[in-house]
């Protein structure tokens, strides 16, 4: 398959695809209901709520409440979407979602907004950096991670398309936007965005096009042939694709806006443990909580840009060749490699 | 009156014996808090609720939700009796891979919708209320909850949105049997005075005696008869573990299962019936 190379476009928030998405979505299916919980200018079903203000309901800071009416909406034949910050329409209502929506299988549909540490300013308790390993042991739950605008807007309409419960993970600040219209998604499959054979990038959400980046310096530096894939769907995690990319590259490197324990990184070693055991280096949050500065600033200090996964690379790849070194525990991001 | 207060002492009755025959066969919990129900949701499957056995996801149905997902002993009897399946299902209750599990499930012909989670079931029960005043529907939604249940704040959220709504078309049963898992509900957390509390929240609210057939069919009436766009709820006064003497009034009987002896009593007392 011949991958066209990605180029920057611009940048721009998720929250404007899944805003838009949602829009698209309520013009082509009248049974689309949107449910905010006060912030929705935040999470931008403002946008919803502006063209089809019939079809929109205020619950209030309840997101226990709105979760569950959506479910008695959902049983009612309704596509409800309910959306607040990752912070609380991920981990407030757990017990909502694991029993009244997951549990009942209701076609309920969850928008978790300013995800990650990109929030930025508003601190840890805003930035929600675990929802991917609850989210991801719930029986019947989809679980989608956009890489950017696009893709968030892709993402939004595939959900409301399918029937089950849908959590979409999306954020605050503008991230680089390198995907188009044309852009292949679906559900359910990883997207290679970049061939590669000596190692494999697996990545998510604003990480993949770090993964890009640090992919591009590994071929200028080094002669490293790195593959990149775009791991939209947490859950189902698509086997095929992860699997290939340990077999054919032989070692894996994950990076995600998300704690490294449980995390998207979690989700890949399960299915390379089980199909084909490579070496592996974890990019993401080392088990520890937010702090409040600007998104680039945060991104830079807690070790969550193309450098440090151009050095977990380089780590990885020691390992591919067996030169065993010391014992890492899963949260270790110094890397014996660190040239950049 | 409408209805044949002997057939439902009857009908009661029944389901009582069922009950027990479950629990005792399976030596599961949650026997008081199932027959403190049992008044109630004779009235409801008898003389409210719009339902077909045949056919129990018709689009026509009342909805019915119960929130008290541990009572379903109750649920499963009535719905049974009620000709929803197939009665011999009753003595698989509790067994391994059976339908009925014990806490409600959705898979059991009848019942709506899976809870056992407290707190979760008023919520929905808004929900589906809610698509219904969308789709301009007849068919209402009801549910039966538990006093000890109120507690969980998700109820509260519940009670200030369902007005907010103007959901006429909601009605609740608080099954107030006073004893929750661990102690008298008064002990554990005060709720009184809950019908000031209701009124306030912007309900509509009757208080009756949870075990007398015409004081609910009643409140029911007179919610129904309102028409001032508010949602309905009774506040039904119980006796947990009605009607097997030394099970009433009891916190033992929340947990506990009868051994031969009881059962055996249980079952005489019932028969006198």
């Amino acid at each position: 398959m011949k991958i066209e190379p990605l180029k920057l476009l611009g940048s721009k928030p998720t929250r404007h695809g899944f805003g838009e998405g949602l829009v698209a979505l309520g013009e082509e299916n009248e049974n689309v209901v949107v449910l905010g919980a006060d912030i929705t200018g935040s999470v931008l079903t403002s946008f919803f709520q502006n063209r089809f203000p019939e079809r929109f309901f205020s619950i209030g800071i309840a997101e226990q409440n709105a979760t569950t009416i959506a479910v008695g909406l959902a049983l009612s034949g309704k596509i409800p979407f309910f959306s607040s910050y990752s912070a609380f329409a991920a981990f407030r209502n757990a017990d909502q979602m694991r029993i009244s929506v997951c549990y009942n299988e209701a076609n309920v549909k969850i928008g978790g907004g300013h995800s990650g540490i990109t929030v930025g300013p508003d601190g840890a308790t805003h930035q929600s950096l675990e929802e991917i390993s609850f989210l991801r042991s719930l029986p019947n739950m989809t679980l989608i991670v956009p890489c950017d605008y696009h893709e968030a807007k892709k993402a939004t309409i595939a959900a409301g398309r399918m029937t089950g419960p849908v959590y979409i993970r999306f954020g605050r600040s503008a991230v680089p936007m390198f995907t188009t219209e044309e852009t292949p998604f679906e559900i359910g499959k990883a997207q290679i965005f970049r061939e590669g054979s000596d190692i494999a990038i697996i990545a998510c959400g604003l990480m993949v096009w770090q993964a890009l980046l640090a992919a591009e310096e590994l071929e200028k530096r080094k002669g490293i042939s790195a593959r990149v894939i775009n791991l939209a769907t947490i859950k189902p995690i698509d086997v095929e694709t992860v699997t290939l990319a340990a077999r054919q590259c032989g070692v894996i490197v994950t990076a995600e806006e998300h704690q490294i324990f449980g995390g998207m990184g979690s989700a890949v070693a399960e299915v390379v443990v089980k199909n084909c055991p490579v070496p592996m280096e974890f990019i993401g949050i080392p088990d520890r909580f937010g702090e409040s500065g600007e998104p680039d600033e945060l991104l830079e200090k807690l070790g969550l840009t193309w450098r440090e996964i151009y050095n977990g690379c380089l780590t990885a790849l020691k390992r591919k060749k067996s030169e065993f070194s010391s014992f890492r525990r899963p949260t270790d991001l110094t890397f014996e490699n660190k040239e950049v | 009156m409408t209805f044949n207060i002997d057939k439902l002492k009857q009908f009661a009755n029944t389901v009582r014996l069922d009950m027990l025959d479950m629990i005792y066969k399976s030596q599961t919990s949650h026997f008081g808090s199932a027959l403190s129900t049992v008044e109630i949701l004779t009235v409801l499957y008898n003389e409210i609720l719009q339902v077909f056995p045949q056919n129990p996801k018709s689009e026509n149905r009342d909805r019915f939700f119960l929130s008290k997902g541990h009572a379903c002993t109750s649920l499963y009897a009535v719905l049974a009796e009620k000709g929803f399946f197939d009665k011999t299902l009753l003595q698989t209750y509790g067994d391994d891979g059976s339908l009925l599990m014990s806490h409600i499930s959705s898979f059991v012909p009848g019942v709506e919708f899976s809870t056992g989670s407290l707190g979760h079931a008023l919520p929905v029960a808004l929900g589906t209320a809610m698509a219904g005043k969308k789709k301009k529907s007849d068919w209402r939604v009801f549910v039966l909850m538990s006093d000890g249940e109120l507690d969980e704040g998700s109820n509260w959220e519940a009670f200030l949105a369902a007005p907010n709504f103007k959901l006429d078309n909601l009605f609740v049963v608080i099954d107030c049997n006073k004893i929750q898992a661990m102690g008298e509900t008064k002990d554990i957390m005060q709720l009184e005075p809950l019908t000031d509390k209701l009124l306030a929240f912007g309900w509509n609210v009757e208080r009756v005696d949870g075990h007398d057939f015409e004081s609910i069919h009643n409140a029911f009436q007179s919610l129904f008869n309102k028409n001032n766009a508010r949602p309905g709820i009774i506040i039904a006064d119980t006796v947990k573990g009605k009607g097997i003497s030394f099970m009433e009034n009891t916190l033992l009987w929340h947990y506990k299962s009868p051994n031969q002896e009881q059962y055996l009593a249980a079952q005489a007392e019932l028969n006198q019936i």
